[in-house]
């Protein structure tokens, strides 16, 4: 299905070493839009450092970066920013004394007009309306954006996290584990959310452990072992055997005829 | 980078209607929600009770105009030394350097000034002896800022070093001894023993300074970036902002309160005192931290450090005014202080198990 279409984002034989230790060994990614995008893989397979490449915050050794086709080259997190590319961090990255709001607005607050804001006093109602129309969007019930995050419960921070990715990316955001430190409810409405915001037409790249959760919001998956993608499957039309296999490789070969093969097509 | 924001959000407004203005927020005003949440309001109470306790006791000898004047003119100094600590201190760091800054800045000028009509010097030299004092003291700060950015050396040292090293400069080119004609009778006629409207000019100033940097910490996107940095700095990378840079320019923004300091040390005795301002950063750190300002960063206010300078001012005055020994001061100073961080310790830790 996806092969008609311009890949929205992608990456072509990315190398990445550290030190003596070859984390990507030529991996390859590929997103389109409006679609969920699994990125599995055991530990150490390489999923942080391949999503710290696509979102600028390592710069790749050997290989290339693509977005919309235009190979892309990121100084850094902001380089991917303005591209329309935002990331959730596992760690949440934010700020636990400022409030909701100030965490939305973090590095892109809102000044006020004229000489006010060239002194760069803040427009403190604007970014609180905003802030409140954010969350309410994500239907995030937070009765105070101007309490400071650390009051907030596990979820709620999390939704402050999701929010600000979502209000300013138009392409891509990477999701890292989003679910990992919620309860039951709240998972379920971080999955929801993910599910809406990829109906708006923006990507989601979602890294995750958690199989059926992965099978059940995403639209496809890739698999990363060893620092290669080693397969792609459509959700719909897979299982959790066939991903573990495939992250394991105890059902290498199954798991790549099964899989719509990407391997040789990455040779161009 | 707001145009970015707006582009969004449109779209989102579309879909769901707006919240009523106001309608997710409580009826407690909200400068008076943030007032107690950063714990200076406790410290005020302290205050009060202190004035209040002195009033009574030492019926109208405390609170006299004379006392008042008093109390706010030997605060002045440590007030604006402490505006700049309490950015220091929000960012996680500490600045040790202060009183050596101070000293080397008000050496750098006096000598000037002794060059260049010593007492009797114009207002020219005047001038100039000021932008050497402030230019002194925000290129030192600078410099400790640059090194405490690099990451690799903690404030405490880098501070520490700066410490000795102001001092020992200050103590090379003075030969250790203070110089005689260090300060111009105009700038101590003026700064030093001037009044506007009934209030010495060292009060005014002092008062401006706060003012300001109050502001800029309560209202601008620098105080957010600051409070920001010493909440999460990794999170600040992230998003953009030049960490860095940003902590240059608070280290550099202390170096100049010194240097201000500096100036109206000088205006108001007239001398550079090498060897008295060996405590004025424990001093202005008390200060600062009994003010509500958080030792681990990412709290605090300029109105709190207000209060927290006061405090040993008014215990200080109030004591002798009642005829117990001030030394006391000092013993309570430094329970109170330990009472601060212990109970700032324990509003962490009840707020992250929350």
């Amino acid at each position: 299905m996806a092969s008609a279409r311009e890949p929205l984002l992608a990456a072509h034989g990315v190398v990445k070493r550290f030190g003596h230790v070859q984390a990507l060994q030529g991996a390859d990614f590929t997103a389109y839009a409006g679609e969920v995008v699994a990125l599995i893989g055991d530990n150490g397979a390489g999923k942080s450092t391949l999503v710290n490449v696509l979102s600028g915050v390592l710069a790749p050794d050997e290989g290339e970066v693509r977005v919309e086709g235009q190979a892309v080259r990121f100084g850094g997190p902001m380089d991917a920013q303005r591209h329309g590319l935002e990331t959730v961090y596992q760690d949440l990255s934010l700020a636990p004394d400022l409030d909701a709001a100030s965490n939305l607005y973090l590095g892109r607050e809102v000044v006020r007009g004229g000489l006010l804001g060239r002194l760069g006093v803040l427009d403190r109602p604007a970014m609180r309306r905003e802030a409140v129309r954010a969350f309410a969007e994500l239907g995030v019930e937070l009765n105070d954006v101007t309490a400071p995050v650390t009051t907030l419960s596990g979820g709620q921070r999390q939704s402050v996290a999701v929010a600000r990715a979502v209000a300013f990316a138009n392409k891509v955001i990477f999701m890292d584990e989003p679910t990992a430190a919620l309860g039951v409810v709240q998972r379920a409405r971080v999955l929801d959310t993910v599910r809406r915001v990829a109906d708006r037409g923006i990507c989601v790249v979602l890294i995750s452990h958690n199989m059926p959760e992965v099978l059940s919001v995403s639209d496809r998956v890739e698999v990363l072992r060893l620092g290669r993608r080693v397969a792609s499957f459509t959700a719909a039309d897979t299982t959790i055997e066939e991903l573990v296999g495939a992250m394991t490789g105890s059902l290498d070969e199954p798991a790549r005829q099964n899989g719509s093969l990407r391997k040789a097509e990455d040779g161009r | 980078m707001t145009a970015d924001s707006k582009e969004v959000r449109p779209a989102a407004a579309q879909q769901q209607d707006p919240p009523a203005p106001g309608g997710t927020r409580t009826a407690v005003p909200d400068w008076l929600r943030r007032a107690a949440g950063i714990g200076e309001l406790w410290t005020f109470v302290i205050l009060v009770v202190l004035v209040a306790f002195f009033t009574i006791a030492a019926p109208g000898k405390f609170f006299t105009q004379y006392d008042l004047t008093q109390i706010a003119v030997n605060a002045a100094i440590y007030l604006v030394l402490g505006v700049g600590m309490t950015f220091v201190i929000i960012t996680a760091g500490i600045d040790l350097s202060i009183g050596s800054v101070l000293v080397l800045a008000a050496v750098a000028a006096g000598e000037y000034n002794i060059h260049h009509g010593g007492p009797d010097a114009g207002w020219g030299t005047v001038a100039v002896c000021v932008v050497i004092a402030l230019a002194v003291g925000a290129g030192w700060g600078v410099l400790q800022g640059a090194v405490v950015a690099t990451g690799k050396v903690p404030p405490l040292i880098v501070t520490l070093g700066g410490l000795g090293a102001a001092l020992g400069i200050a103590e090379l080119a003075t030969g250790g001894q203070d110089p005689a004609g260090a300060a111009a009778t105009h700038l101590q006629n003026s700064l030093g023993f001037g009044k506007v409207l009934g209030i010495p000019w060292l009060v005014v100033l002092a008062a401006v300074v706060t003012a300001v940097f109050g502001l800029v910490l309560g209202a601008t996107r620098f105080g957010t970036h600051t409070l920001a940095i010493g909440s999460n700095p990794t999170a600040v990378r992230r998003a953009g902002v030049g960490v860095g840079r940003h902590l240059v320019t608070v280290y550099g923004l202390m170096g100049l309160l010194a240097g201000l300091g500096a100036v109206m040390w000088l205006a108001s005795y007239g001398t550079t005192s090498i060897a008295g301002h060996s405590t004025d950063n424990l001093k202005v750190i008390t200060a600062v931290v009994l003010g509500g300002t958080s030792l681990f960063g990412g709290r605090g206010s300029v109105l709190g450090t207000v209060i927290g300078v006061f405090i040993p001012a008014v215990l200080t005055t109030g004591l002798i005014v009642i005829g117990v020994q001030q030394y006391w001061q000092d013993v309570a100073v430094g329970v109170v202080l330990v009472a601060a961080v212990y109970v700032d310790q324990m509003r962490r830790k009840t707020r992250e198990q929350a």
